[in-house]
């Protein structure tokens, strides 16, 4: 593959597969993600969803294979050079992994401060950010102080803060109510057509990805409303099915509702 | 599973490994941007300031404890005007250094390994170095600075106050002359004993502060590993700090020529 495909787009799996001790996690995995498109990571618990976003990030390394992101080549970087291209990319992680001895604030700042940003912009930023999710707020609040639900919105915060041009969420919703829940995937959704940024998501809630894959953020009304029937939309939300470690399906909302796999089928309704 | 030698024997020779890695990138940030100085201090207040209470009070004891089991021996050979010299040799060469650092380990190397290893089982390393920020910059450099600094303070206080808590038992207890007492304290010193008496500090602090973070770094399984890194860090660093003492010693007796 040349470094130009890399380049044109956002992510690439090629051939990718790790496995820890005895259990294969990866195996021989291969996909693209287009610039501004989302694609929803699908699959059973240990499925190795989770991995493939660490390894996006070259927080972890594959046994075997390529990964390209932003048109660099990961598995070819050390350490200390995946600082600088982490720093275009925001992560969500599961459990929020907010810096807990800091406060909201501190926390939404952290790459603007390390960064060496001005404080007046900062600030302006920092609110901002907040404001995006709807926790202007909770500024100086701490994350132990903080719900569940508030503390995976500040963790979006902090990840977009810097304007990345790709975002990973780490099952978002997992764990929330569902009016929660549909906040974030309004945010989610609102990342995707307001800034274009490309974005892996993943998560166990179906309805979460369907609702991504039907609906679009509407500027007038600041908010999320579904696509209306005979509207020409394209959501560039697609959907990746894993099963142990291997790609069991690639397509988007009407392919998968449509698709003759029976896992697919008894997947979609449990 | 079964037990397996070569297993056992690779798991160890890979930690040395990343010890090793861990504690030569601490080191080599010193020498490159950025510099976490906000950190530095921090840290510096933590270590240093916050170490005063129990360096000041095991020095106090130390010197005075070593001021009355010497003057026990010293007076069976009718010299016990040698209590001075005696107390500052051991408390400036040994028991200073030694001493300081083994309680700065207790305090220092656990709270590294305990702080560190929670951001690690929650994935805040991970976050930081998701967010573009190397975590032994931002975390590992500034405590290994901070410590190597202080240590060798904290020393210095150390072994004065342990000529104080000499002084103190030589007075009421052993009703010797205090100005006696400092002064052959103050000339029994040689360049040598203070250049002895100070390198330890320094080699001790790192291997506190790389022991320390390197337990926290490497914790796993919640809770209860946070828990586990702590007490390997301290034991660690403690056995660490007392089996290179015996070869610095040696060294630079042999460097330094004998007393």
């Amino acid at each position: 593959m040349s470094e130009a495909n890399g380049a044109a787009k956002a992510v690439v799996f090629e051939d990718v597969s790790l496995r820890f001790d005895e259990q294969v996690v990866l195996d021989g995995l291969s996909f693209e993600l287009e610039h501004g498109a989302t694609k929803v990571l699908l699959g059973v618990a240990g499925s190795g969803k989770t991995t493939i976003l660490k390894l996006t990030l070259g927080l972890l390394r594959p046994d075997s294979g390529r990964i390209v992101v932003l048109g660099q080549e990961v598995t070819a970087m050390r350490e200390t050079e995946l600082f600088e291209l982490r720093r275009r990319i925001g992560i969500v992680f599961q459990e929020s992994a907010l810096f807990d001895s800091q406060s909201v604030e501190g926390n939404v700042a952290f790459r603007l401060l390390e960064e060496k940003v001005p404080q007046q912009e900062i600030d302006r930023r920092v609110s901002e950010a907040l404001r995006f999710v709807e926790l202007a707020h909770t500024l100086k609040l701490f994350p132990a102080e903080l719900s569940g639900g508030m503390r995976r919105r500040v963790a979006i915060a902090r990840a977009i803060i810097s304007n990345p041009e790709v975002l990973l969420y780490d099952s978002p919703t997992a764990g929330l109510d569902p009016v929660t829940s549909t906040t974030i995937v309004e945010l989610l959704v609102k990342q995707r057509d307001v800034y274009q940024t490309s974005a892996l998501l993943v998560t166990h809630r179906l309805q979460d990805a369907f609702t991504m894959a039907t609906h679009y953020f509407s500027r007038e009304t600041n908010k999320m409303v579904p696509v209306p029937h005979g509207w020409d939309w394209d959501s560039k939300t697609s959907f990746l099915v894993l099963k142990d470690g291997k790609k069991l399906f690639e397509g988007d909302a009407a392919e998968i509702a449509n698709s003759d796999s029976e896992y697919i089928r008894e997947y979609l309704t449990l | 599973m079964a037990f397996s030698l070569t297993e056992y024997a690779k798991g160890n020779v890979l930690a040395v490994q990343e010890y090793s890695i861990l504690s030569w990138r601490a080191l080599a940030n010193l020498f490159s941007q950025p510099r976490y100085l906000g950190d530095i201090l921090q840290q510096m207040d933590t270590i240093g300031v916050g170490s005063l209470p129990i360096v000041v009070l095991t020095g106090f004891f130390t010197g005075a404890v070593l001021a009355l089991q010497s003057a026990n021996s010293l007076a069976r050979f009718g010299a016990l005007s040698f209590t001075g010299q005696l107390v500052s040799m051991s408390m400036v060469r040994e028991l200073g250094p030694v001493l300081t650092s083994l309680m700065v380990a207790g305090r220092n190397a656990s709270g590294m390994a305990s702080e560190l290893g929670s951001m690690q089982v929650t994935e805040q390393i991970d976050a930081m170095r998701a967010l573009g920020t190397d975590p032994s910059r931002k975390l590992v450099t500034p405590r290994l600075t901070a410590t190597m600094f202080m240590l060798f303070f904290l020393t210095i206080l150390s072994d004065l106050v342990g000529l104080a808590g000499g002084s103190v038992i030589a007075l009421l207890l052993l009703r010797l002359d205090l100005n006696e007492y400092w002064t052959s304290a103050w000339q029994t010193l040689r360049y040598a004993d203070i250049f002895m008496g100070l390198i330890k500090p320094v080699l001790f602090g790192y291997i506190i502060a790389t022991v320390g973070c390197y337990y926290g770094l490497s914790a796993k399984g919640g809770t209860q590993g946070v828990g586990r890194a702590t007490t390997q860090a301290v034991v660690a660093a403690s056995v660490l700090i007392l089996a290179v003492d015996l070869f610095v010693t040696r060294l630079l007796m042999v460097l330094l020529g004998p007393l």
